[in-house]
């Protein structure tokens, strides 16, 4: 089950996410990018369907991108928080997308911020989050040790402590997670944690 | 599935009145929220004198809040003037009758003051079935044990302190023994 889990630090939010593609009972690979960066201060990790993540995340990737192109100023991470719930709203009683999104981003005026945003476009902003069965661990994990401001380095070992817990008590643990970073500098990937190591290959 | 789960009360009493909204908590997958963003959210300040809040399902209160304030903000323009709560009680039926076979999950509770200052009180169920009371109205999780907390605690012509301690206390009572909703409540006066 896909692990999503992110977190607000002293001016930096963190997104976590596992790596596996997974088809039924087929572990397909185990470096599949699930946090999607949607312009230079934005993450958009996803979990749920895969064609459906692929697929919402690149048309709200695309869509913040218009909005920049058409305005020539970028969006804000609520203002993408809220153009993203709007389009699961739209699309619930029509044909539903299953995709559960954590939106993390940085704005000069208002520092760090993290969105929550689950396949019925329930939107609510928060300091952590976390979806899939990964989720009774991370929560737990972060209920406990989390607080304001965190550093980087506390901030990274509280994931690292998430997912040691992933790994040691999920039936069926993700064995690779990336981390994904963005603070003032930017939105970058920060590290990978890898139990397996698959073969590389050249980008599609 | 996420559900938000609210439990709201609104107390009547001649000159102002109360609605007191414990802050949603979650449920499923044991998953929590903190009190304040939840409850910024359902809760439309719409005019001056009066408000509404919207207990269910929380992206349906989340879209109908939007929907909420963009017709009342459209009202103002034309008419140059507030919703009387009466009006904006029959606006919120109206929308939510037109989802009737479809319906949004959410039932209000609004709160306001009307003409001369009369206080009104309304709660719908989720296809916009208005029901006015003279003294008080629940809607959410726990409201069966607000029907008897209030009508325990309830007395007419109450002062705002007065009101203000009854309408806590029967919320938070009620929400005690509810395990979806909790984590204490805001009381607004209106």
């Amino acid at each position: 089950m896909e692990c999503v889990f992110g977190l607000v630090g002293k001016g930096f939010a963190l997104v976590v996410a596992d790596t596996s593609a997974v088809h039924s009972i087929l572990l397909h690979k185990t470096n599949e990018d699930k946090i999607m960066v949607l312009d230079s201060h934005k993450l958009m990790g996803a979990s749920g369907e895969a064609g459906d993540r692929a697929q919402f995340t690149e048309y709200i990737q695309k869509n913040v991108a218009l909005y920049q192109f058409r305005n020539g100023i970028p969006l804000t991470t609520a203002a993408a928080a809220n153009f993203t719930r709007g389009e699961l709203a739209t699309a619930l009683r029509k044909n539903p997308y299953s995709v559960n999104i954590l939106l993390a981003g940085y704005d000069k005026e208002t520092g760090p911020s993290l969105y929550y945003i689950d396949y019925i476009s329930t939107l609510h902003k928060v300091d952590k989050a976390a979806f899939g069965y990964g989720s009774y661990f991370s929560l737990s994990m972060m209920d406990r040790h989390y607080h304001c401001d965190m550093s980087l380095e506390e901030a990274v070992d509280l994931v690292d402590k998430c997912i040691i817990e992933i790994r040691s008590r999920l039936v069926i643990a993700p064995p690779n997670f990336v981390i994904k970073i963005v603070d003032q500098d930017g939105a970058r990937e920060h590290a990978w944690r890898e139990s397996i190591k698959d073969a590389p290959i050249s980008a599609a | 599935m996420f559900i938000s789960l609210s439990t709201m009360e609104a107390l009547w009493w001649p000159w102002s009145e109360r609605i007191a909204s414990p802050s949603p908590v979650t449920a499923a997958s044991a998953f929590s929220f903190r009190p304040s963003p939840l409850i910024s959210r359902e809760f439309t300040r719409s005019t001056k004198r009066s408000s509404s809040a919207l207990s269910g399902l929380a992206t349906d209160a989340q879209t109908l809040y939007q929907r909420l304030v963009f017709r009342h903000k459209l009202y103002q323009l034309r008419e140059e003037r507030n919703m009387k709560p009466e009006t904006f009680a029959s606006l919120v039926s109206a929308i939510l009758y037109e989802k009737r076979f479809g319906p949004y999950f959410c039932q209000p509770v609004i709160a306001g003051l009307g003409d001369d200052n009369k206080p009104f009180i309304c709660t719908m169920d989720s296809i916009g079935a208005k029901e006015l009371a003279k003294d008080f109205v629940v809607a959410g999780t726990a409201s069966e044990s607000l029907y008897g907390a209030c009508e325990a605690m309830f007395k007419p012509d109450m002062e705002a302190e007065e009101l203000f301690e009854t309408i806590s206390q029967a919320l938070l009572s009620s929400v005690d023994r509810d395990c979806l909703s909790g984590w204490g409540g805001h009381v607004y006066v209106v």
